[in-house]
């Protein structure tokens, strides 16, 4: 028993001895980190208020309603646009959405192992690394120069090509988080596998799901690159979707480029609409969401 | 203590039975017993889980595997209803035979076995999306079971087979997560009796649940014995005394000893058990 007074002297004595060192690292860590978090809020925080200060003042329901006047006389403003993002967007989202988590099911579900699925999440994980511009200049030869004009399909196509991976991605994460418990208790209840998937794991896993595609959406509704080659951006409404159409992005991208004043007020004004579309569709998921799950 | 299996006698000819005859499957009718295990061996990857286990259970009875942890028992049990084969990797051979049909045989789809085959899992698993009731009625429903009368009679007399109707019968629309764990338990049970199964299969149904809890649930064990035959493992020697009739003995993959609960208890012939009943080990 001595020695072990001996060891307990030892640690007592070292633990004593470095205990002021580790306050104080202690301390510096939690410090710098959160410096971090504010280095990571300030650029997000600064450019909100960049864009409030600006774009405030050009909203109006005019803003809002109006197609855009000549440039000389002011006025107007850029709902074509507005209607145009929700059009290319949403359709992008009705293509890329179900594919997507269909692919998400198949590899978490039906094919964990083996070298098909490895390939599938191998391109998945290259195809969410592609440069939009990329994406946009084949959407371009293959689209829009076989179809013969610019147009929404074209754009819709190439969006839902930005967004399919991350879907994909977030559908199997989300899935495989859910307990494996679950499953066996659908199997010992003579149920089949198909059935387990989509009455019993799908729902728990849906919340997750439905976040991943917002966030998705929010990601292709500001991309630009592909608009620009694909959709042309009319000051016209909405015609059908094998004809062009305007877009907030590219909208916002076209005004700025101008040199007139109130031309650059428009732009802050639409991408003030454009950020609270996309706040708006994330808090309206986040409410449907709580809606749905009032279980605690 | 209510018996209530004897309160709602009527037995539910269920559209999804499926009569198990199947020539090539039909084996000699061994009538005396529902369960018979017939060489029976379990591997994960190329390790032997569980060695020519043979073992016959005789209708509405309990029997209980009990064993130290890692002898077998909870893959033997789950070989009964071919769940073992689903973990990856594992695989089993031998014959089951369940009222005179070999489950093992190829021409058997697994998915039918289970549903007459229930089992209960040592951790309770009510699905968190459903409620009480649409957790009792899952099976049935996703069974393909849609006359709304028929789904609302089983799941009462269910969740009454399982002690839990009192207690729930006024918050069926509440969550089923939004039990306590005894009560979470008791509602896998219901939830597993709703498919009317004939042999139930429990894993330590009360490992993870408080004295009270479990004690409600031995109750429910004796007295649902008179309508199916009950297969329980348990790490709980004393609770194998209470609740059983049959007790099998396992040890590192093997079946030591197997007989009626009071002659293993009293009267062990092996002298491993004997060593395990008095707590030499384990």
């Amino acid at each position: 028993m001595n020695s072990n007074n001996n060891y307990r002297d030892i640690l007592q004595e070292t633990v004593t001895k470095k205990y002021k060192k580790r306050l104080f690292v202690d301390k510096l860590v939690t410090i710098l980190t959160v410096v971090c978090v504010v280095a990571a809020i300030v650029p997000l925080v600064s450019i909100l208020l960049e864009v409030v200060k600006n774009g405030v003042s050009a909203i109006s329901f005019e803003f809002i309603t109006q197609p855009q006047g000549s440039i000389g006389l002011g006025g107007g403003g850029v709902a074509p646009a507005i209607q145009g993002t929700i059009i290319v967007v949403g359709l992008a989202s009705l293509i890329a959405a179900p594919i997507g988590v269909v692919t998400g099911i198949y590899l978490s579900e039906f094919a964990k192992e083996g070298t098909f699925p490895n390939m599938v999440r191998f391109f998945n994980d290259v195809l969410t690394g592609l440069p939009s511009i990329v994406i946009g200049i084949v959407g371009y030869v293959v689209i829009v120069l076989a179809m013969g004009s610019f147009s929404v399909l074209a754009g819709s196509i190439s969006l839902s090509i930005i967004m399919m991976p991350i879907v994909v991605r977030v559908t199997e994460e989300t899935l495989k988080i859910i307990p494996h418990s679950l499953r066996e208790a659908g199997y010992s209840l003579g149920i089949s596998k198909a059935k387990i998937t989509l009455f019993i794991v799908l729902p728990s896993a849906k919340n997750g799901i439905l976040t991943g595609i917002v966030i998705a959406i929010s990601r292709i509704a500001g991309e630009t690159a592909p608009l620009i080659m694909t959709i042309l951006g009319t000051s016209l409404f909405f015609t059908g979707i094998t004809g062009p159409v305007d877009a907030l992005p590219l909208r916002i991208w076209r005004l700025a480029s101008q040199p007139y004043e109130s031309a650059h007020a428009f732009g802050w004004g639409s991408a003030l609409i454009l950020i609270l579309m996309i706040l708006a569709l994330s808090i309206g998921l986040r409410f449907l969401a709580q809606r749905r799950s009032l279980f605690k | 203590m209510h018996n209530y299996s004897n309160s709602h006698n009527v037995k539910y000819q269920l559209a999804i039975e499926e009569p198990l005859e199947h020539k090539e499957a039909v084996v000699e009718s061994i009538d005396k017993y529902k369960v018979s295990i017939q060489n029976v061996n379990g591997w994960f990857g190329t390790k032997r889980a569980i060695k020519d286990i043979n073992l016959n259970v005789k209708e509405r009875t309990v029997t209980a595997f009990i064993g130290p942890s890692g002898c077998g028992k909870t893959t033997l049990v789950r070989c009964l209803n071919r769940m073992h084969e689903m973990t990856p990797g594992a695989r089993a051979e031998g014959r089951v035979i369940v009222d005179g049909v070999n489950i093992y045989d190829k021409s058997i789809d697994p998915v039918i076995i289970r549903r007459r085959i229930g089992m209960v899992f040592q951790k309770p698993n009510p699905f968190p999306t459903m409620s009480i009731f649409e957790n009792v009625a899952a099976g049935l429903k996703l069974n393909g079971i849609n006359n709304k009368t028929i789904i609302r009679e089983i799941v009462e007399e269910s969740l009454r087979n399982a002690a839990l109707w009192d207690e729930v019968k006024n918050q069926l629309e509440q969550p089923g997560m939004s039990l306590s764990g005894g009560q979470q338990q008791r509602l896998c049970i219901a939830r597993a009796l709703a498919l009317q199964p004939e042999v139930l299969l429990m894993d330590e149904p009360t490992s993870s649940l408080d004295p009270f809890g479990s004690s409600k649930i031995e109750e429910l064990v004796r007295s649902l014995k008179d309508n199916v035959t009950i297969i329980i493992v348990t790490h709980n020697m004393q609770q194998a005394a209470r609740v059983s009739d049959f007790t099998a003995f396992m040890y590192l993959g093997d079946l030591i000893e197997y007989g009626s609960t009071n002659q293993i208890f009293m009267k062990p012939e092996k002298e491993l058990t004997e060593r395990y009943i008095s707590g030499k080990f384990g």
